[in-house]
């Protein structure tokens, strides 16, 4: 069964749609890569994944839950969609690290914050403190980062501030972790470090959404690969297959941009 | 000279006296300020348009006039036109008038600096707390207002410092604060009369205070610079 399933998401800014009429789905241990041009509405469609904006119509399910619907009000009060959020990461263009933390802390903070919320955590304070610190290390070691952990983010490169933010979004173990033009914000030679923990991630069976301007990595890396234009999901396939041999004509002329570079 | 020399300590005697008035009335309109501001400054950012409205109106008509005015019509409106003089007699009256006028005057200046730095604070950090699945409140308190706060230290020390000087206005409803004291001495206070030096010897007050709180407050600038 599919742990993600997109029916039917509509979405206007003012009179300009957005999304109209976004379905698909995802299998776990799936990665998914989003491509289109600018302005195709593949951010719209991350940011309605993670409630930070509201579809105008559709569903959103996952691992079979309705999480939102539409036509149902009982799916969108504030308070149940803060922890429907957890099922979702997402790793922003703009990395948004909190300054005035450590790559340590700001992997910490909203675990420490979650489980302040629990019965047994005055009792077990300290424990707990010391979990979540353990599980903060073992992420950062895996990003690449043991001896940055005490680093402020404006201490760090455009590349480690990044891979900070993805261990802060891995922290929550989210079922379905979303990238958002993860690189773009990134010189050139800062790229490939970031794109070689989202491959890791990918090799671990990671359920990923990644939005990339970065073609070879969106063939390489995906499973199924999507192509948006103007609102609407014009093609999508095997990575290969979409890349290879697209069927039609608006993913031809996408593609032709980058391949004749 | 040799005088003035013999006045000094009557002269700073009393200008001391003057000068805990004036410290009061600075830190209590500081204490008041700080937190009306901030509840002001979350009023004109509301999305519920009658609060945003009367918040913005308030601090329109508040730094829209002169606080020597304000200080006169809320000394003198009750007892006079209202005929209910809720501030009670003598010098304890005086002061609690003066603390409300400047409380409110501050914090509709306070209220802007607030709202300047929590909207400088990027969208994103907001965001990025919402994704992790945290509240409103704990994305205030435990992410944006540390960057608030590195944003308006240099604006609010210019206000803080400021406040110090206008402290002096309340001299208009005859609270007796260190310019009320150095004044006294032209028309005879302590035995002493026809004298003008202890009024610029005021200054000197105002100067070494201001000094130490320059120090201060560049220090908790400095404090604040170990993030961007």
């Amino acid at each position: 069964m599919a742990i993600l399933e997109v029916e039917h998401i509509c979405k206007s800014f003012n009179r300009t749609e957005v999304l109209r009429d976004i379905s698909f789905s995802l299998e776990k241990g799936q990665a998914v890569s989003i491509i289109g041009s600018s302005g195709s509405g593949k951010t719209t469609l991350l940011r309605c994944l993670n409630f930070l904006e509201k579809p105008d119509r559709g569903t959103i399910r996952v691992g079979g839950d309705t999480l939102f619907d539409s036509d149902d009000p009982s799916t969108q009060s504030e308070s149940a969609i803060r922890k429907k959020r957890l099922h979702f990461g997402l790793v922003f263009q703009s990395f948004n690290l909190f300054p005035q933390y450590s790559a340590m802390e700001n992997v910490m903070l909203a675990k420490e914050l979650l489980a302040s919320e629990q019965p047994d955590y005055k009792a077990r304070k300290k424990e707990i403190h010391e979990e979540i610190r353990v599980q903060a290390k073992e992420l950062l070691d895996q990003m690449g980062l043991s001896n940055r952990v005490d680093n402020y983010p404006h201490q760090l490169s455009g590349g480690q501030q990044q891979r900070v933010a993805i261990a802060r979004a891995l922290a929550l173990t989210p079922d379905i972790l979303c990238f958002d033009e993860p690189t773009s914000a990134l010189d050139p030679e800062l790229t490939g470090e970031v794109l070689k923990v989202i491959k890791e991630l990918a090799d671990k069976r990671t359920t990923m959404i990644i939005v990339t301007h970065e073609m070879a990595f969106a063939r390489d890396v995906a499973d199924h690969t999507i192509f948006m234009d103007e609102g609407v999901i014009v093609e999508q396939g095997d990575p290969h297959r979409v890349f290879e041999d697209p069927r039609e004509e608006r993913t031809k002329q996408f593609l032709s941009r980058f391949t004749q570079g | 000279m040799e005088q003035m020399m013999e006045q000094m300590p009557v002269v700073v005697h009393a200008l001391n006296i003057g000068f805990i008035q004036t410290l009061k009335l600075f830190f209590v309109t500081l204490i008041g300020a700080f937190p009306l501001g901030l509840i002001i400054a979350f009023g004109s950012m509301s999305k519920f348009r009658p609060l945003s409205c009367f918040s913005k109106l308030v601090v329109w008509i508040i730094r829209g006039t002169p606080l020597m005015i304000q200080l006169l019509i809320i000394y003198y409106f009750p007892g006079l036109v209202l005929h209910n003089p809720i501030w009670g007699s003598g010098e304890s009256g005086r002061f609690l008038a003066a603390a409300v006028s400047f409380i409110l005057n501050y914090a509709c200046y306070f209220s802007e600096i607030y709202r300047g730095g929590i909207q400088g604070v990027p969208i994103g950090q907001e965001e990025a707390g919402l994704v992790l699945g945290m509240t409103k409140s704990q994305i205030f308190f435990k992410i944006t207002l540390l960057q608030m706060i590195k944003r308006i230290v240099p604006p609010m020390s210019n206000e803080i410092i400021t406040l110090v000087k206008d402290t002096s206005l309340a001299r208009i409803i005859a609270l007796q604060e260190i310019i009320w004291a150095g004044q006294a001495f032209m028309k005879g206070s302590y035995g002493i009369s026809g004298a003008i030096w202890p009024l610029f010897f005021t200054a000197v007050y105002y100067l070494i205070f201001n000094g130490v709180l320059t120090v201060l407050l560049s220090r908790l600038e400095s404090r604040l610079n170990y993030f961007r």
